[in-house]
């Protein structure tokens, strides 16, 4: 038994899947994550795929302060995820609002809606900064697992 | 069911072989991918670990006739596609039977009937879209593989696996066999005839809804589609009259080199719109395959 979960748990750390959502950014975090994807960055070989269904990824990967008109995709791309998942907030706007902190159509920071595991501070940030990010994320989700208050719990 | 039947179902080209090579085979199209790009690609194992997470995964829970109908389809195609490697003449023969090239074809297409009605079932707008084109698509390349297929077994005179198996002194037969291989890319969604699973413009197509274990086995049907439609090409290119490890070696070779051509091919050229992909297969395709099977009628007539 605690073979299988060894086995489960690297696979997990192994091949994270992330779907990319932008709340409302100004799309320089968003071309910084796309880099990665690029040959100097390659994140493939750490097994991380970019996946165009939240039903197939593992790591919700957010950009953007939150604006109010984005906000209930957020909650419901974030309940699309099947569990485990881990969410990784990349850029500072997801972290503190950033330069739109005290706008009247900003909802964020992001944690007063849904738990973030990983914050990757900059503006934006560095591609390796990112993959630092997904990878520790990888790390937080298969150490957690399926969350046992979770278990039993419809998603719709 | 003789003994040999049974060691072609389940352990060579049948499940216990199918299985780690179709990962292989994915893992293949990945790395040419990568290498095409100049990236370093994926480790080895990769799509391993992807089909262990996917089983890990909680999915969302659905329920009824639409629950039972989305497992459904996976599983089927994985069936139908284990079914069709059991058929391949490799490593040992007499086990055909008359007509079974017939039921290969059958088999060969199950997957993407599946992959279509998994689309339509899932209910997502993203799903209907794929399957809609993925259904038009299948119009348009099965008419050259059929066509294709028939060719060679006109100049064989059989439907015979056993027989039609191995290279030939006619041209119908290779340019048969071209056919085929035309008509991959589009049967395994592979770039350009990837409009139906186009991921980030529709999503991914049909599967959108899926998650979890279900996804798992779609992928897997993926990689065991490789291993069938490469391996289907290989039977009909290797010489039958060498001895069975070096066919076996060589089966497998020559199966991956297909994965690594196509994949080639599919990182070298963008997505071709729907409208694209049936000119293609109609215009150029079709003029191919129908010139061939009427040179083997011909070929026929005046033997």
């Amino acid at each position: 038994m605690s073979i299988l979960k060894q086995l489960m748990h690297l696979c997990r750390r192994k091949s994270p899947s992330i779907f990319h959502l932008n709340t409302g950014s100004c799309n320089g975090c968003d071309i910084e994550l796309v880099t990665c994807l690029s040959p100097r960055y390659d994140i493939e070989q750490l097994g991380i795929h970019l996946e165009g269904s939240p039903r197939h990824a593992d790591i919700l990967c957010i950009t953007g302060p939150v604006t109010r008109k984005t906000l209930e995709a957020v909650k419901t791309v974030y309940a699309q995820v099947c569990e485990p998942k881990a969410v990784v907030a990349i850029g500072s706007c997801p972290a503190s609002c950033n330069v739109f902190a005290g706008s009247p159509v900003i909802e964020g920071p992001l944690s007063k809606h849904i738990p973030v595991d990983v914050y990757v501070p900059g503006c934006p940030p560095h591609p390796d900064a990112i993959i630092n990010g997904i990878a520790r994320a990888a790390q937080i989700l298969a150490d957690r697992g399926v969350p046992e208050a979770t278990k039993g719990m419809a998603q719709k | 069911m003789n003994v040999s039947g049974l060691i072609h179902l389940f352990v060579f080209p049948g499940l216990l072989f199918a299985i780690p090579a179709g990962w292989f085979f994915v893992w293949g199209e990945h790395k040419a991918v990568a290498r095409m790009q100049r990236r370093i690609g994926p480790p080895l194992l990769q799509p391993f670990y992807d089909f262990v997470k996917l089983i890990g995964k909680r999915t969302p829970s659905r329920h009824g006739i639409e629950a039972n109908l989305l497992r459904l389809w996976p599983t089927l195609s994985v069936l139908s596609l284990v079914g069709a490697l059991a058929l391949l003449p490799v490593s040992s023969t007499g086990i055909g039977f008359s007509g079974d090239t017939v039921l290969l074809v059958a088999l060969l297409e199950l997957p993407s009937i599946c992959f279509i009605l998994a689309g339509f079932t899932s209910g997502s707008i993203y799903g209907e879209i794929g399957s809609i084109r993925e259904a038009v698509l299948g119009v348009a390349n099965n008419v050259v593989f059929l066509l294709s297929i028939v060719t060679i077994a006109l100049t064989e005179k059989t439907f015979r696996l056993d027989d039609l198996a191995g290279p030939s002194s006619n041209p119908g037969h290779w340019i048969g066999v071209f056919g085929i291989l035309l008509c991959i890319p589009a049967k395994l969604r592979l770039n350009p005839f990837s409009t139906s699973s186009a991921e980030q413009e529709i999503y991914s197509g049909p599967l959108t809804e899926y998650a979890g274990a279900a996804l798992g086995l779609w992928k897997l049907a993926h990689g065991l589609e490789w291993v069938a439609l490469t391996g289907f090409v290989a039977i009909l290119v290797l010489p039958v009259n060498i001895s069975w490890w070096l066919y076996d070696l060589s089966f497998v070779a020559l199966s991956f080199f297909i994965v690594l051509l196509l994949s080639g091919i599919a990182a070298a050229t963008a997505r071709f719109t729907l409208q694209r992909s049936i000119r293609f297969y109609w215009r150029w395709a079709a003029i191919l395959a129908i010139l061939a099977m009427s040179s083997a009628i011909y070929m026929r007539f005046r033997s």
